[in-house]
């Protein structure tokens, strides 16, 4: 029994939703990170489903794009956040609001 | 030699340069001297080349030197090359003839100026401006000499620039001469256009095949030009007050170079202006108006050097008289008795000044001859010159205009004819008040109630130690000046009691150059006839002036009435009508304009960026969430207007 298409896009909306408010509403900075990988893998997902669903290889190629940008991304995001909690014991996003206006 | 002619004026331009880069080292004198020297070479060479020319014959009197491409502009290819003819080489022989006598002079006259090295680069730059004036082959070349002079006036007339009557003068000068230089240049585009060339030998081979109408244009718009250099009705008004340069500086200017320029201008052009018989009438008229009209004004002068000026714009009116009567020789023959007489007056006067202590009010002069008797035989010679006594050199000249003039228009001769007994009696009061009479500089009290009226401010600066008015009085003696000044005054003075034997082989020597040649037409008797008018005139303006000045027939201040010291007000009137209207406009544009509009405009797009900025800088939380927050609304604000559109 093959699932349908229609699954997959349902499941990778909740996994971008889910993504999105966590990212509005958390403060803790290493959980918005993940936030943002869960949401950039929701949009993995759906970029595969349409290239099965379409048959068209494209799609999958863009995911492997995806992959080494937010491959990247972690690094940088990461070594960010180690050099944050270095300086601070306990940090929130909001505790961070240097670049004020 | 003719080949060299390009030498004439690259031997004042090397003298520019070299004193330009070594003149302080140089110093006083030897700076005078090397710029001297050049002008001598400069005129030897113009000696050589008017001989080479004078072996030539007739029509052949010709000679043109291309030297190199000066720019290229489309249909426009501006060499820079030189025209010699008899015109040219004339005039080029009196500029460095009578310029080198000058710039000697200079050398003693200058001495002790602190920037006396500067005064000579001016004045090799002044030589070099005016000789590319006279020796170009394009309209365009020589105005660039006709800009050099104006620039060079400008710098040697407000040489004292301490002084701000200077400063104002050499302003004055500029300015006025711009308005000229206008009419020079609109002329320029004006043949460009009709001939697709600015060369004088095509524009004025083909000028006989010009419309009455566009010939006419040109004429006007060159006579404008002409009568700005040349100091004529109306823009003669900066010439009286140039005499705040250095007084060889006056020669130059007056005799030399310069002023002459839009006479030569007038008769380089001559078969366009034969074309333009209208333009003809309207020059002879300016001419003889502006003639009569200084001569009144420098009757009742007593600063010795304003006589002077106003005798030069005077004399520039005859030979504008005689260039609108189409008596183009007759113009150039007074060009250069003038030049040689006036050059004599104005060192004569420079060295009266000198010898009086840096005097220049004729009131409080007086019997020089015994103490300046080199000055005052030379000034003599000078006065009987443009008094047009027979046989001096001016009576000769100013017989011819007067003679062209009768067969043009007998009303212009008449004002000629009454012109010249005023010009034999404002040098004759002059003579009288500075050479004759009493000794009225021994009396220290006795100040004449003109002094008031005369500009405060009148010593140069330059010459020997007391340099104020209380110099010419006490114990003071006048004293004969320097060699250097004394010997270029003798050279002049011989030049100008004989230059008059000029006057046939001038005209048969010039008549190449003419479209048209020129015959006057009346019958010998009439000639003879004016020949004795003329004199009597001249004669009864010296008895005039004996009679007034030396006996006191009249009295005194009965001849110089107060619209004539003042010169007619012209200078209040211009006040009025052109100072005051510029100035409310620059007051505008200053005030206004500028101050509230344009500045209003910067500051308020200074102050609207500012206010905005501020505005949204609140805007920018650092709140990464807000803007996480701000992605997201966007996002779906961008997504709903695509599915809106969709559907």
């Amino acid at each position: 029994m093959t699932v349908p298409g229609a699954w997959y896009l349902g499941l990778a909306a909740m996994l971008f939703t889910i993504g999105g408010v966590g990212l509005l509403v958390r403060r803790n900075v290493l959980i918005m990170f993940m936030c943002v990988e869960l949401m950039l893998n929701a949009v993995n997902l759906t970029f595969v489903t349409f290239a099965r669903m379409l048959n068209d290889i494209g799609g999958q190629v863009v995911v492997f794009f995806v992959l080494v940008v937010a491959a990247a991304e972690v690094v940088v995001g990461l070594a960010i956040i180690v050099s944050i909690f270095r300086r601070r014991t306990e940090a929130t996003a909001d505790d961070i609001s240097l670049l004020k206006g | 030699m003719i080949h060299a002619v390009w030498l004439i004026p690259a031997l004042p331009l090397a003298g520019f340069l070299i004193l330009l880069a070594t003149g302080r080292k140089l110093g006083d004198p030897r700076a005078g001297y090397l710029a001297t020297a050049m002008m001598v070479g400069s005129f030897i060479v113009a000696v050589g080349v008017f001989f080479d020319l004078m072996g030539l014959h007739g029509e052949e009197r010709r000679f043109e030197q291309d030297l190199f491409s000066w720019m290229q502009v489309g249909g426009l290819d501006v060499h820079v090359g030189f025209l010699v003819d008899p015109l040219s080489i004339t005039m080029a022989l009196f500029v460095t003839g009578v310029g080198a006598l000058i710039h000697l002079y200079s050398v003693g006259y200058m001495h002790g100026d602190e920037r006396y090295p500067t005064f000579f680069v001016y004045l090799n730059l002044f030589a070099f401006s005016m000789l590319m004036l006279v020796l170009a082959d394009s309209f365009l070349l020589t105005f660039l000499g006709w800009e050099g002079v104006g620039a060079c006036s400008y710098f040697l007339i407000s040489f004292w620039f301490e002084r701000p009557s200077a400063a104002t003068a050499g302003k004055k000068a500029f300015v006025t001469n711009r308005v000229g230089d206008f009419g020079f240049m609109l002329a320029m585009f004006l043949i460009f256009a009709t001939f697709g060339s600015l060369n004088y030998v095509p524009v004025l081979e083909e000028a006989g095949t010009l419309a009455k109408g566009t010939a006419s244009a040109i004429a006007l718009l060159l006579f404008v030009g002409a009568v700005g250099k040349s100091a004529q009705i109306p823009l003669y008004v900066w010439l009286p007050d140039a005499m705040e340069g250095p007084t060889p500086v006056s020669a130059l200017i007056h005799a030399a170079t310069m002023v002459t320029a839009g006479v030569f201008l007038m008769v380089r052009v001559n078969p366009i202006l034969d074309v333009a018989p209208g333009v003809l009438t309207l020059i002879a008229t300016i001419g003889a108006l502006t003639a009569f009209f200084a001569a009144t004004i420098a009757c009742a002068q007593n600063d010795i050097k304003k006589v002077l000026a106003y005798s030069t714009v005077s004399q520039l009116g005859y030979m504008f008289l005689a260039v609108g009567s189409g008596a183009y020789i007759a113009a150039i023959f007074h060009m250069v008795t003038h030049a040689f007489f006036k050059a004599l007056l104005f060192l004569g006067a420079g060295s009266v000044i000198h010898g009086m202590g840096d005097e220049q009010d004729m009131k409080r002069m007086g019997a020089l001859r015994k103490w300046m008797p080199i000055t005052s035989g030379t000034f003599i010679v000078g006065w009987l010159a443009i008094a047009g006594v027979p046989p001096f050199s001016g009576f000769w000249s100013k017989d011819d205009i007067l003679l062209g003039a009768w067969e043009k228009n007998r009303l212009l001769w008449l004002i000629g004819l009454i012109t010249a007994l005023m010009t034999a009696y404002y040098m004759s009061r002059q003579v009288y008040l500075v050479f004759f009479g009493d000794e009225r500089w021994k009396h220290t009290d006795q100040k004449s109630s003109e002094e008031a009226l005369t500009e405060p401010d009148h010593e140069p600066a330059a010459t020997v130690g007391a340099g104020a008015h209380g110099g010419a009085h006490g114990d003071f003696k006048p004293h004969e000046s320097p060699p250097t000044m004394a010997y270029p005054l003798v050279v002049l003075a011989v030049l100008a009691a004989v230059a008059g034997i000029l006057k046939s082989p001038l005209e048969h020597w010039l008549e190449p150059v003419l479209a048209h040649p020129h015959q006057f037409t009346s019958s010998s008797g009439t000639k003879l006839g004016l020949i004795l008018v003329t004199t009597v005139a001249g004669l009864a303006g010296v008895g005039i002036a004996y009679a007034i000045w030396l006996k006191g027939r009249v009295e005194e201040s009965a001849m110089e009435p107060e619209v004539l010291r003042r010169a007619w007000f012209v200078d209040e009137l211009y006040r009025k009508v052109v100072e005051t209207p510029g100035r409310a406009l620059a007051n505008f544009s200053a005030f206004v304009i500028d101050a509230k509009v344009i500045d209003g405009t910067v500051n308020g797009v200074g102050a609207l960026v500012r206010a905005g900025g501020s505005r949204l800088r609140t805007v920018q939380s650092g709140f990464v969430r807000n803007y996480a927050l701000a992605v997201a609304v966007g996002a779906v604000a961008i997504l709903a207007y695509a599915v809106a559109r969709a559907g």
